[in-house]
């Protein structure tokens, strides 16, 4: 066992300046993940070659995977920093910001595309008023629900994004993400009722037939949500759709 | 007289905010809401297990006032009871709400709420999603204010820290200073009304099951403003978090639950594989201790006797601070069904399996009992909370409102598993309806002058950072965070004694005077997250000193709150009926008599002071004390 904890990190200082690569090397201490690692550097930036530093910056919240905050590229591939076990990462660890975003400092990106575009898909249900009505929402199945939740564990973290060669600052595409939040609002026994203002958001320009196809989304979500299959099936629905706005329905 | 259009700030976009929102909205009155961050990544996401209400499916008779009981002694008696009652009783509908905007709430057979046992209670009363309940509750709530930020109702602010309110001549709250958090600049923003949603407190004992954002800084600073902070002493140690270094991952109490068993080695030191260890060779102390509620007793009762197994009678695993939560007797399928996210947590940081495996776990600092004071009216007609009365969930500062986890209105000494989601979601709704109620009252009323109150606000919060941002000594924040949860784990934990209280009161004073000296590796003016970080400590140092000193004064045990020299046990093996018990009984009221009162802080420069207020018990006047035997 090695008894430092290399990492490579890339830095940018503000939103238009060049990005910089810097090293840092700290003791080995078992249990580390990325972002406790970052923690300790923060606390006496030194570079591996013993030059001190302003500390890199980053986001994290949860530290158990279930926010979504801290989602960066380790080592080449997107995932979320709290749960990448340095025990089981080749050094140096290399960090950098997500690809797919404008980085704001360092490993912070703005993500905010993602939250603009759950608006554009309308990804809620049109409920009257979050007053008591005196009942609940009609029944769902086991099964139905089965789908439903692994939809709903999407923590809007951005690694499908960024993994997904279709989406990119200067296209249009929606992304992975606010798709599968269609098929999820869709599915609900009353969010169904404005499905085709859903499906109609998905079907033009940028929308579900922007997706190519790769795949890659599904390899890099951590939550494992199943976005090809929602893909998928919103291929489907949206022909209905189209076959309904031209014939009614 | 006001004639401008209303507008409010809620600062916090966990459930309780994001609630406070959606009333806020849904009463015509548009919202500003300020987040650390984007909402969606709350720390209500980490809450696992569910949310309580009296739905009574599951054939058991449950019921209302069986939840109301529960709740009320399950906190020791120690909070005001008509808010808890209203509560209980609007609890069925928070639920029936949910799933209206669509949260994925786990289904029985036929297509039902299913729901789960928990901790302190009888009867199943627990509906959830799975094991990651609070991130689809907080993902519901998030759509339906997303639904109306469409409209143009809801303005998010999120990357900002608040940082103060900004009060008038007269003491009302007219608004909030907050700290931009890319550009790091400083902004006055007005409003009629302020809702703080602002979460927990567990980073101030370092390590605890808390994101590494619930700091209660926002609490702390506008308690250093005037604000009363109630039941400080009151922190609930969650009995089973995974042991870590940089955290303590929570493992939900719906693991017992839905059976889990605790237990530990009975041979000292016994380090042999868990799973080759005979059945009379372990010893499931809850099961043994506490027979009718077994595993699910309360969390104060389970994690002090985690403790004592522990540190008392040095039976934890192999000699460390830890005993096994073990599933391993259950099916793996229906494990992985119901736990699967507490499941791939546990593995994801050990690499083990908790359904081949006992998981290691040991108590955990987890949730702040205690809060901000905040006002309600009673409803003499339904001995309840006054609905749309805009006293409800007001602080002592008017126009200041408080709800979710940095309120201390309904747990007492002592909260019940899946009983905070539910708290958190209705305080925030009732003070959304509060606040609207206030801001509709202020048109008839003339307010204060404010002057330049909101220039000079501003320009004293740039003058700390600029100080924090200047200051050469030697003291580094973090280090200093460090230290401030060394102290509060070490002299303010599961178990207190006044010497180790007065020992924690000098160190936090000794920090505090020690933050003055600090120094910052990054003095930048873009996205320096050493500045805030820096002002936090300060005020976590603050709070701890709330927490240190209510803790000193109560010399009982009630709860969460135990001190060994002052405790009053329940006669062993007796039982109401017995002389012991009836003795244990006076006893016991003569105790109420002096210590049911509710803990009050108010901020001094030199240490916080505390006083006592009466405790509201009209539902359920204290006459039976807590047993779970």
């Amino acid at each position: 066992m090695a008894d430092t904890i290399r990492f490579k990190i890339r830095r940018q200082d503000r939103p238009d300046s060049t990005p910089y690569w810097q090293e840092f090397a700290m003791p080995y201490r078992a249990g580390h993940n990325v972002v406790s690692a970052l923690m300790a550097i923060r606390e006496n930036p030194i570079t591996a070659q013993g030059e001190r530093v302003v500390p890199p910056a980053w986001e994290s919240n949860c530290m158990e995977e279930q926010c979504g905050s801290c989602s960066m590229r380790i080592n080449g591939r997107a995932r979320q920093a709290c749960s990448a076990l340095v025990d089981s990462l080749s050094q140096p660890i290399v960090l950098e910001p997500l690809a797919k975003f404008p980085v704001i400092r360092d490993l912070v990106v703005d993500r905010s595309v993602m939250f603009d575009n759950l608006r554009r898909v309308k990804a809620w249900i049109d409920i009257d008023g979050s007053w008591d009505v005196h009942t609940g929402a009609p029944r769902i199945s086991p099964q139905e629900w089965d789908l439903n939740y692994a939809l709903s564990r999407c923590m809007t973290c951005g690694c499908c994004m960024d993994a997904c060669p279709m989406f990119a600052p200067d296209r249009d595409f929606l992304g992975p993400a606010p798709l599968a939040q269609v098929l999820l609002m869709n599915n609900h026994p009353t969010g169904k009722f404005s499905r085709a203002d859903r499906l109609h958001a998905i079907m033009g320009d940028g929308g579900l037939t922007d997706c190519g196809n790769s795949q890659n989304c599904i390899q890099v979500c951590p939550k494992h949500v199943p976005l090809t299959t929602a893909i998928g099936m919103l291929g489907r629905q949206t022909t209905a759709q189209i076959l309904r706005d031209i014939f009614g329905a | 007289m006001s004639t401008a259009k209303p507008t409010t700030i809620v600062v916090g976009g966990g459930l309780g905010g994001l609630w406070a929102t959606l009333r806020l909205v849904e009463a015509g009155i548009p919202v500003k809401l300020f987040s650390l961050f984007e909402v969606k990544r709350s720390h209500s996401a980490c809450a696992q297990g569910g949310i309580n209400a009296a739905l009574d499916t599951k054939g058991q008779g449950d019921s209302v006032w069986q939840h109301i009981v529960d709740t009320i002694k399950g906190g020791a008696y120690l909070a005001d009871q008509p808010p808890i009652k209203t509560m209980c009783e609007e609890a069925p509908g928070l639920i029936h709400t949910f799933e209206r905007m669509g949260v994925t709430f786990s289904r029985t057979p036929e297509g039902l709420l299913d729901l789960r046992l928990f901790g302190g209670v009888k009867y199943k009363r627990t509906a959830f999603a799975g094991s990651s309940t609070g991130q689809q509750l907080l993902y519901g709530v998030d759509e339906q204010v997303r639904r109306y930020e469409d409209r143009g109702l809801v303005e998010k602010h999120e990357w900002w820290e608040m940082l103060s309110i900004v009060t008038d001549s007269e003491g009302r709250c007219r608004g909030i200073t907050a700290l931009d958090l890319r550009s790091q600049q400083v902004q006055a923003f007005p409003a009629d009304a302020v809702i703080l949603a602002t979460g927990g407190i567990g980073l101030i004992y370092g390590k605890s099951t808390n994101s590494s954002n619930s700091t209660g800084a926002a609490a702390s600073r506008v308690y250093q403003q005037g604000a009363w902070f109630m039941n400080g002493e009151f922190i609930q140690y969650h009995p089973t978090g995974m042991i870590g270094d940089d955290k303590l991952r929570l493992m939900s109490e719906a693991s017992r639950g839905e059976g889990g068993r605790i237990w530990t080695p009975r041979l000292p030191g016994d380090s042999r594989d868990p799973r080759s260890i005979p059945e009379d060779e372990r010893f499931y102390f809850l099961e043994e201790w506490y027979p009718t509620y077994g595993n699910t007793v309360p969390r104060d009762v389970a994690a002090r006797a985690i403790w004592r197994v522990v540190k008392h009678l040095g039976l934890g695993v192999r000699g460390e601070d830890r005993v096994f939560l073990d599933l391993t007797h259950l099916p793996a399928d229906f494990v992985r069904r119901r736990l699967g996210s507490i499941i791939e947590i546990y593995e994801d940081y050990t690499g083990a399996d908790p359904t081949q495996v006992p998981m290691e776990i040991f108590p955990a600092p987890h949730y702040s009992m205690g809060g901000l004071w905040v006002d309600w009216e009673a409803d003499p007609a339904t001995g309840g909370m006054k609905h749309g009365s805009p006293r409800n969930h007001q602080t002592n500062i008017a126009g200041l409102f408080a709800c979710g986890e940095c309120d201390g209105a309904y747990h007492g000494a002592n909260r019940l598993g899946a009983n905070s989601m539910l708290s958190a979601s209705f305080s925030g709704r009732v003070a959304g309806e509060s606040a609207a109620a206030y801001v509709k009252g202020l048109a008839r009323v003339a307010r204060a002058d404010l002057g330049n109150a909101f220039d000079a606000e501003r320009d004293r919060q740039e003058e700390i950072n600029r100080a924090i941002l200047t200051s050469e000594g030697s003291e580094n924040p973090f280090a200093l965070h460090r230290e401030l949860g060394k102290v509060m784990t070490d002299k303010v934990g599961v178990e207190r004694d006044n010497r180790s209280l007065d020992e924690a009161i000098g160190a936090l004073q000794e920090l505090r005077e020690r933050f003055r000296h600090i120094s910052l590796d990054d003095r930048g003016p873009w996205v320096n997250s050493s500045l805030p970080y820096a002002r936090q400590v300060h005020d976590m140092i603050v709070l701890g000193q709330v927490i240190a000193a209510g803790a000193r004064l109560r010399d009982e045990c009630r709860g969460s709150h135990y001190k060994a020299e002052f405790e009053l046990k329940i006669p062993e093996g007796k039982f109401p009926g017995d002389p012991e018990w009836e003795e244990y009984l006076t006893r016991w009221k003569e105790k109420n008599e002096r210590w049911l009162k509710t803990t009050v802080a108010r901020y001094a420069p030199e240490g916080p002071e505390i006083e006592y207020h009466p405790v509201d018990t009209s539902v359920l006047p204290p006459e039976t004390p807590r047993d779970y035997r």
